[in-house]
């Protein structure tokens, strides 16, 4: 019972996990149609964010929920108001750009703090003990932060002004600019609020996984799948293919290993586009958000 | 007249490529005939996903895994073979197996670009996470151990069916040319046949193609799996020059230079990405020299600006400027041969582009 209990929590944590990495890059994908393939530097920066304002003496709370997202979130708006808005409608030229900008992150990162792991900061909770096994304290905050993450974003898109607008410049771009919304500015702030969450995202990482120059790349992968196989609604197709991902990765991971469990996620958004190719919510939950 | 241009082009390409297959040998010494083969063996990667995105129109961001995959099935082969002979037909049909299988996933899926860009990306960042992993001496194949971060020693090649006669790097570079240029010129003459075509025409059109019956997964399958054996071929000859083959292959910055060579050098030509791939290599490991600015930097803020100025290439690019120059060239003279007729009968008539 202890073990089942273990157990499911590291799965339930899996699928945070996968809801933390990915919900910035649904956001703009869902909203823009546009992949941002920095997206993994932009949680990179958000962990940077962290590890240099704690050493320089913030408390770590600020840094990891205030500094990171703010930070990453005004990185975000420079970079759509200087490469993405010259690329709208050019979908493979917004992938190629947006590429070139996550080595050009790497190239700087690197030059700035070394190609090393950056100090690393421990995670602010201790262990907790689920009868003889024990879980980090950390990962079941890092769960409820996702819980409350997709609630925020729910009542954000539901029942503000700002949230109607921007559903409505989803649908249909031509009939909100036709009554008067600056779908420019939607975009613009789409884009900055994405890379907020992807800031805040890196950062709430950062004392799990250290940083480093690089380590955007362990992320996207995986952030990618679950938005693809996820489909445009975003919050109803993050939760769904983060919930079917992680459960199969956890799983398969438990039985034969991690590295099996990577390779069982990646098959599985394989085979789940081979059938249903505009993503899970292209097929179900269609009106959702 | 475009006919023979082109011609003429393909013929100067080829006398070229001669001259350097015999030439370099002769005139460079062993360190710089073993970087050229790295450089030639990374032109042919460069000339696959040339064909596939410029001909085939398929973005595919992950084309090194079937570099890697080649190489990989080339190294684990010659150990347990013995000897590279079939080991190296092996490596091409296993990369040309494994883009069967992917793309028929992805184009029976009918995945859009992006979809397809960003699956073909994934796949290979998790081959680059699983093999990194497999360092473990319990992960082997037949007698070759995977290796992990470490990857694998690859037996050089040898002269076909005598496994004790290893060629020279000098040989190993005659072989890697010899395989640039076939091809280079097999893809040629795929964009001329009907297949190229017909490719091409779906990468114009694909509702209008398959409106005039063509199955347009088919025939993307096919240009896929023929990029994906090229690519397997690229990586045999990779793993030759270097002699070693580690996970290295697919990690992101190489998947990245490889998009790069054929932005550089221009899609829908063969050549350019070839160029690509040979100025850029020479570039990066001069800069990589330079400890000031990370190299990523370099290559993250050469991606964009061609993205946004020059986003058809250099070698377009540089044909339509010369186009232009001379056909300007053409009416200025036909002008003036104009005017010296008589000036009262064309007064209307303007030569302005």
């Amino acid at each position: 019972m202890d073990l089942f209990a273990a157990l499911a929590l590291q799965i339930i944590y899996g699928i945070a996990n996968l809801v933390l990495i990915s919900i910035g890059l649904a956001v703009i994908f869902g909203m823009m149609r546009v992949i941002n393939l920095a997206h993994g530097e932009f949680l990179m920066l958000g962990g940077y964010t962290v590890i240099v304002s704690t050493n320089s003496g913030v408390n770590i709370w600020v840094a990891m929920l205030i500094l990171a997202p703010l930070v990453v979130g005004l990185i975000g708006l420079i970079v759509e108001w200087v490469l993405i808005r010259f690329l709208y409608g050019r979908m493979v030229d917004t992938l190629l750009a947006t590429w070139g900008l996550s080595l050009l992150f790497i190239g700087l990162i690197t030059t700035i703090f070394g190609a090393q792991t950056a100090t690393t900061i421990s995670p602010p909770f201790g262990a907790i003990s689920i009868g003889e096994f024990s879980s980090s304290g950390y990962e079941v905050f890092l769960i409820f932060v996702a819980i409350i993450l997709v609630l925020l974003v729910y009542l954000l898109l539901r029942y503000t002004k700002l949230g109607l607008v921007a559903r409505g410049t989803m649908q249909a771009a031509d009939m909100a600019a036709a009554l008067g919304i600056s779908t420019q500015r939607v975009y613009s702030m789409t884009f900055g609020i994405g890379s907020a969450l992807s800031g805040l995202a890196g950062g709430l990482l950062a004392p799990i996984t250290g940083v480093l120059p690089t380590i955007g790349a362990i992320y996207i992968g995986k952030a990618f799948i679950t938005v693809i196989s996820g489909g445009t609604a975003i919050l109803a197709g993050t939760a769904s293919a983060s919930i079917l991902l992680g459960g199969v990765n956890g799983i398969v991971s438990f039985i034969i290993g991690p590295t099996m469990g990577e390779v069982a996620l990646l098959l599985l958004a394989i085979v789940l586009l081979r059938l249903m190719p505009q993503g899970i919510t292209g097929r179900f939950f269609k009106r959702s958000l | 007249m475009k006919r023979s241009r082109d011609t003429n082009a393909l013929i100067s390409i080829g006398i070229v490529g001669l001259i350097i297959l015999f030439g370099a040998p002769q005139t460079l010494d062993l360190f710089e005939i073993i970087s050229l083969t790295t450089a030639v063996s990374l032109a042919i990667l460069a000339l696959s996903l040339g064909l596939i995105w410029g001909f085939g129109g398929i973005l595919c961001f992950g084309q090194t895994a079937f570099f890697g995959i080649g190489a990989y099935a080339y190294a684990i082969a010659a150990l347990n073979f013995g000897g590279s002979t079939s080991a190296i037909v092996l490596a091409i049909l296993v990369a040309a197996a494994a883009a069967a299988i992917l793309g028929y996933f992805m184009f029976y899926g009918r995945l859009s670009d992006v979809y397809l860009a960003v699956i073909t990306l994934t796949v290979t960042l998790i081959l680059y996470s699983v093999i990194r992993r497999t360092s473990g001496p319990e992960y082997k194949i037949g007698i070759a151990k995977l290796g992990g971060f470490n990857g694998i020693n690859v037996p050089p090649i040898n002269y076909p069916w005598d496994a004790n006669q290893f060629l020279f790097p000098e040989q190993v570079f005659y072989v890697a040319m010899v395989s640039l240029l076939g091809a280079y010129f097999l893809c040629v003459w795929l964009t001329k046949s009907h297949f190229g075509r017909v490719c091409i025409s779906i990468r114009e059109n694909e509702i209008r193609s398959e409106l005039l019956g063509y199955d347009i997964r088919l025939y993307k399958l096919g240009m896929f799996t023929v990029g994906g054996a090229i690519a397997g071929l690229a990586g045999v000859m990779f793993a030759n020059s270097i002699g070693r083959i580690t996970p290295d292959v697919y990690n992101l910055y190489n998947a990245a230079l490889a998009i790069i060579w054929v932005i550089i050098g221009g899609r829908g030509t063969l050549i350019g990405p070839i160029l690509g791939a040979l100025v850029l290599f020479y570039l990066t490991s001069f800069l990589g020299r330079q400890a000031v600015v990370n190299i990523n930097f370099f290559l993250g803020l050469v991606l964009i600006i061609f993205v946004l100025v020059v986003p058809k290439g250099i070698v377009p690019s540089l044909v339509q400027l010369w186009d232009r120059r001379r056909s300007r060239r053409m009416t200025a003279r036909s002008a003036k041969r104009i005017r010296r007729r008589g000036r009262s009968r064309f007064k209307e008539a303007t030569f302005e582009e």
